[in-house]
Formats: C-alpha cells, structure tokens, sequence
C-alpha cells in the first residue's frame, strides 16, 4: 500500500525525522481553513498522488502569498498529471500539500528497502540528493553507501553516527543526519514498510537536517497489524477494476492488450500472458483467481475482465490441483451464462477430474472452444481476436 | 536417490486441526508420505484421521521421531510456527502458508542464522516439494508427477504442474520437485538447491522456473557456470508483465529497471543454460537438452 507524502511525513516527524510545517488540504473546499493554519511563507504547494517524478511534470508550484496559494491550488486541483511513471493516461490531481519552503545548502539521499539477497532491510544513504536513485546507482555507484539493518535488533546509533561519518559528514551535520537515519530505520520497523525514501534530505548551512521530500510504501501482508494505517488508504488512488478484484479476492492488473486471461496462480498466470504475446496476441490483464476460487469469484473475474470494453476474446487457462477441474468447469458455465459471454472463449483445462471438467463444459450449450494444451490454447485465441 | 525427502521421511503438520491443514495431511498420507503427526497448540490428545495431534513441535518430535513439518499456521503466527520447529530440532520445514509479513521472513532468516539449528526452510508461500513415487510434503496433485532423474525448482504453484506435466507426457520422470515459494525473501533459493541437485546422483539435469523481480536467477546462473556439471534448462514467467506493479506474488515486481525477464533470460542463457521462450515447450526444451546430453556421452 501506497502513502501520501504527507502520510509518510506525519510517520517520519513520529520518529523523530525533522519535516517541513505543513497543512494538508484533502478537499477543494477546505482551503480557507487550511489557509488559517498554514506556518509562515513562502510556501509549496504539493500535488498528492501515488507516483513519482511529480515535480517535473508540473505538480509543485510555489506561492509567497495567499492569493498565490490559491491559484496554485486552482491551477493543480483535477489536473492530469503524466509523469515517466504514470504511462500516457495520467493520474488526477485530487489531494494537495501546503508546506514552508525551505532553503538549504545541500541536498542528500536516505532511505530504507528490503534487501532480497540479505534477506533484511538495508539503508541506502548518499550526498547526492534530488537524483532517482536508480539514475545514481548506474551512474554513480560508489557515491551510494548501504548499511544492512537487523531486523530483530534494529539499527543502533553508533552505526547511523558511523554512516553519518562516512558520508563525509563533520559537526553539526554528523549528529543531525544520524539522527534522521536512525529514525528512517526505526520508521521502517514499525511501520511494517516496503520502501520509505527521503529525497532530498535537505542540510542547512547551520547543519540541520531536514526529509523536505517522502516516499513511502507499506508491505500489505502486514497491514492486519496497522490499523491506523489502513485508514490512510486512498482507494481514489487505485484503478476502480483493481479495487474491485482485490474484494473479490483475486489479483487483477490491467494492461494495454486484447485478449483477457483467467487463470490459476500468479505464475501461470503470467506465463500464460508470455503464451500469448508469443503467438502474436497482446494481453489485456494479469488474473490470479487464486488456489481456491468459488463460482462466484470466478463469475467476478469474468466481469472485471469484460467490464475492459478493449477485450475481443478470453483465454481460460487452469491448472486443477487442490481446485478441482469439474468445480472450475460449473463456474466458468455459470459466470459465463450470468454475465452473457459476447466475445470468444477459449478454455484449457488440466489436472484433477479433468475428464469430468472438460465433460461439463461440453455439455453446457455454451459457444466455447476447447484447448487441449498451451499450443493450441494460444493459436485458438489469437486467430478468435484477429 | 533424491534430495531433502524420501521414503524415510516422517512429517508434522503444523496447523494439521485447520480444513487446510487436515486436507492437506491427508493428500500427503494418500500419496504415501509418514505423516506420523500434527500440531495445533489447545488440541494435543485429539487425532485427525488417526494422525495423533500435539500441543507444541516438540512434544510431537519427542513421541514421534518427526524430522520434517509442513506449516499451515495463519500468517500472522506463521513465523513463531518456524521458528519453534526449528527450536524442536526438526531438519526440514516446508511453510506453505501465503502473505507471511516480509519483516516477520527477515526476522525468521535473522534468528535461524544466530541459532544452532542445522536444516532446511522451503517456502513460504509455495507448494512444497516431492519425491515422486516416495514423499510428497505440500499440496501439489501426487498424480502429475513420475519418478525419474529431472530435479525441478520453481517459485510457482501452478506453473510447476504445468512443467512437471509436461516432462511426465514426455515420458521425462522426475528426481525432486521444490516450490520456494513466491515471497521477497524465503527459506531456500535457487542457488541453495541447485547446489544439493548437483550432489544427488539420481538427478541428471535440472529445470527452475523463474519469475520477474529480485536477482535469484542470475545468481542461478552465475552459480552453474562456476559449479555445475549436469546441464540446466530454465524458463523466466512474466516476459509481458508492466514494470512497478505486483504481479500476484509478493516477490514478483519489476522494481525499476531491474528484475525484468529479459535480463534474467540473458543471463541464463549466456551462462549456458538452455532457456524457454514459451510456457508450452518446458518440457521439449528439457527433452531435447537430456537428448543432446546422451548424444554427447556416446
């Protein structure tokens, strides 16, 4: 799960990160209000939205003086946004944060990831602010320091003074950014985090650290134990159709093709996706339905997938194992009948009772080509969408 | 011959009282796997389908010899259930369990590494593994599989059916098939099995089913340049799959330019490992890497 930059602001200050004073203004309307509670000027003003390269795409403005905000606040409000992020359609502006501008000498990097091959987060610090990360780890890599955090221990203060040091840091500054990157790492922990980044993490000439930009991302197994922060969820955020499959408990990403995929497990699921691009089709969705769907998530599915008016045809690909293939057959001929199957299907099924499945759908009325394997699932369903 | 499961092995089933667990236990038993018992903390005393329960792994180690346990706990204690089978001293623990919090993986990885416990961590959130005609721990359908000299390693569910199906039409049997699982961070990684097929004398060559996201097959890779002698073919899921979105599995995110399929595939095949352009011809890639091998030995 996705958070706002004044979201991860609010969880930076909590552990003792220094921020900007800034006011969020979640709604047109609110602005006179929020007007009365802003810390003095000049200001940015802050498109909220969950992708990155924001600033070049127009989405922060600065303003001097209250009119200004309210024309910054005119000019960004449903405005579309297309960053190197968003793919041409763009997200809409909906949500927008007031903060001090501030001046500063310097411009760092901090953040925390997990780190796969450790097994464990790591802190990625670098005196090269204001850069994508990935921009200056190809660039330059040694100017990126990595510190691997414990994840049962967490990260002691000597080590973040130690790094702070190694960033060439001295004085003032040494003890401030060690305190910045102890709370990133305290931050991360408790939050159950998948990324938290500070970019830039400004330095004063009097040597005071400050997060002046946050990212950050919450891993959603582990948002069971932070209820506060699944009341931060912006489903407004979120593609509708993704929304609703994730209540649907399947997994459902759109993508830009025309042949819709139903398939079990998220391996599968992709494979069957390459299947298709590599018999000449293009993919419209990833669909997971899961290890152990019903009639009516599959019926869900199929209307998720449909509701794309860009689909010309559905390719079912299941492999039964647990999930029985006579159970899959009844619902794709239920959820095929219920949401009234316009476009060509095509159906492979393997595994488990798959006799019987294959039998059932037969015997359904239903105008649906059977595939005996990949191969011909993919020719079938490629020429069915020509 | 086989790696990590034989005839031998005697299972636990932690969560064994749950519909998953006992379902579970059940599949294993029918294929012929010892479960000797199950773990569900409240309910030792009872039995299910006459596989007595315990109330901790190691009551049920100490009563049954158990050397190996599969772990259908809820995420939210699957990794304190982990941890007390490693504790309890068993040599083989599959987690089956899907959406364990990553923090709670990095922890099991952290406090398994500074214990003295000596053994294997399969999963989570994969199938498990099995040794057709001998041992299956997991939940994959028994009957797919034959048994042969292929050792199989994938981070899929339903993929791997899909392959070892394919090898079993084939007539291509197999030694090990092992799911790692689809999360971040896991017990066991390409590298830790490719490295135990290369000992097994019955495995001849070695299949692994990749995925988009992190950097396990390129160290795959670098690892069988270096150290394998029996050939190896792979294929890499998520070729078409968008950069920056989860495709299902935890671990399956393109993360800016790095972890896409093409690079892997890359990788692979220029350590010399034959790769799979498209799910349907896992097993004729096999096929014809086995058919090149036995021409070469002529």
């Amino acid at each position: 799960m996705k958070l706002h930059e004044y979201q991860a602001k609010t969880v930076l200050q909590q552990a003792g990160v220094p921020v900007p004073q800034g006011v969020a203004l979640l709604k047109k309307e609110d602005l006179p209000a929020v007007l009365k509670k802003l810390p003095a000027g000049p200001w940015v003003v802050k498109a909220q939205v969950h992708t990155g390269g924001r600033g070049k795409a127009g989405g922060i403005l600065r303003a001097g003086t209250a009119a200004e905000i309210e024309t910054a606040a005119a000019t960004l409000f449903g405005k579309k946004l297309v960053t190197h992020q968003t793919g041409p359609d763009g997200v809409i502006i909906q949500k927008l944060y007031i903060e001090q501008a501030m001046t500063v000498q310097k411009e760092l990097y901090a953040a925390c990831a997990i780190d796969r091959a450790r097994g464990c987060p790591v802190l990625m610090l670098s005196t090269e602010g204001g850069m994508d990360i990935e921009e200056l780890a190809r660039t330059k890599p040694d100017a990126i320091i990595y510190e691997p955090v414990d994840p049962v221990a967490g990260f002691p203060a000597y080590r973040a003074r130690s790094a702070a040091a190694r960033l060439g840091l001295q004085g003032a500054a040494l003890n401030s950014v060690a305190g910045v990157i102890s709370g990133l790492a305290k931050a991360f922990l408790a939050w159950d985090a998948a990324l938290l980044e500070i970019n830039p993490l400004g330095l004063s000439a009097d040597g005071k650290a400050i997060a002046m930009d946050a990212k950050m991302s919450l891993d959603d197994s582990a948002l069971f134990r932070h209820p506060d922060a699944l009341a931060w969820r912006d489903l407004a955020e979120e593609n509708p159709l993704d929304v609703r499959a994730s209540e649907a408990g399947v997994n459902y990403i759109a993508l830009s093709g025309t042949i819709g995929c139903l398939v079990n497990g998220a391996g599968l699921a992709m494979a069957t996706m390459d299947l298709i691009k590599f018999h000449g089709g293009e993919p419209a969705n990833f669909l997971d339905v899961g290890g152990g769907a019903n009639t009516q998530q599959v019926t869900e599915a199929f209307r998720i997938i449909l509701s794309d008016t860009k689909v010309k045809g559905v390719l079912v690909n299941i492999f039964g194992g647990i999930m029985k293939c006579d159970v899959i057959a009844n619902g794709i001929v239920a959820a095929a009948k219920d949401v009234g199957m316009k476009v060509p299907l095509v159906v492979r099924l393997e595994g488990t009772n798959v006799e019987e499945g294959r039998r059932i759908l037969k015997d359904s009325g239903l105008k649906l080509t059977a595939a005996p394997n990949l191969t011909e699932a993919a020719e079938k369903i490629v020429a069915a969408t020509r | 011959m086989s790696i990590l499961i034989n005839k031998d092995t005697r299972l636990i089933v932690q969560g064994i009282t749950g519909s998953a667990g006992t379902f579970h236990a059940r599949g294993c038993r029918d294929y012929g796997t010892q479960v000797v018992g199950g773990v569900t903390p409240g309910k030792g005393g009872t039995q299910v389908d006459q596989i007595p329960v315990f109330d901790t792994v190691g009551q049920a180690v100490q009563a049954t010899e158990a050397n190996a346990t599969m772990i259908f706990v809820p995420a939210a204690f699957a990794a304190d259930a982990i941890l007390e089978a490693a504790d309890a001293g068993i040599a083989l623990i599959v987690a089956i369990t899907e959406g364990i919090p990553v923090l709670d993986m990095a922890r099991v990885k952290t406090r398994l590494a500074a214990s003295n416990w000596i053994g294997r961590l399969v999963g989570p959130n994969g199938p498990g593994l099995i040794t057709p005609g001998e041992c299956k721990i997991g939940i994959m359908p028994g009957y797919i599989h034959k048994a042969g000299a292929v050792g199989v390693i994938s981070r899929s569910g339903t993929l791997t059916y899909e392959a070892v199906w394919q090898l079993t039409q084939l007539g291509i049997g197999q030694s090990t098939v092992i799911g790692i699982g689809g999360d971040p961070i896991n017990g066991s990684s390409f590298v830790d099995l490719l490295a135990l097929f290369e000992k097994d004398p019955q495995t001849e060559a070695v299949l692994i089913l990749g995925e988009i996201g992190g950097r396990q097959e390129d160290d795959a890779a670098e690892y069988f340049k270096k150290n394998m002698s029996k050939p190896m073919a792979a294929f890499i899921a998520g070729q078409t799959a968008p950069p920056g979105r989860r495709m299902g599995h935890a671990g399956a995110i393109i993360e800016g330019a790095s972890g896409t399929a093409a690079e892997k595939m890359k990788n692979l095949e220029r350590a010399g490992i034959r790769v799979a352009g498209s799910p349907e011809s896992l097993g004729d890639t096999v096929a014809s890497m086995l058919s090149k091998k036995s021409t070469a030995s002529k």
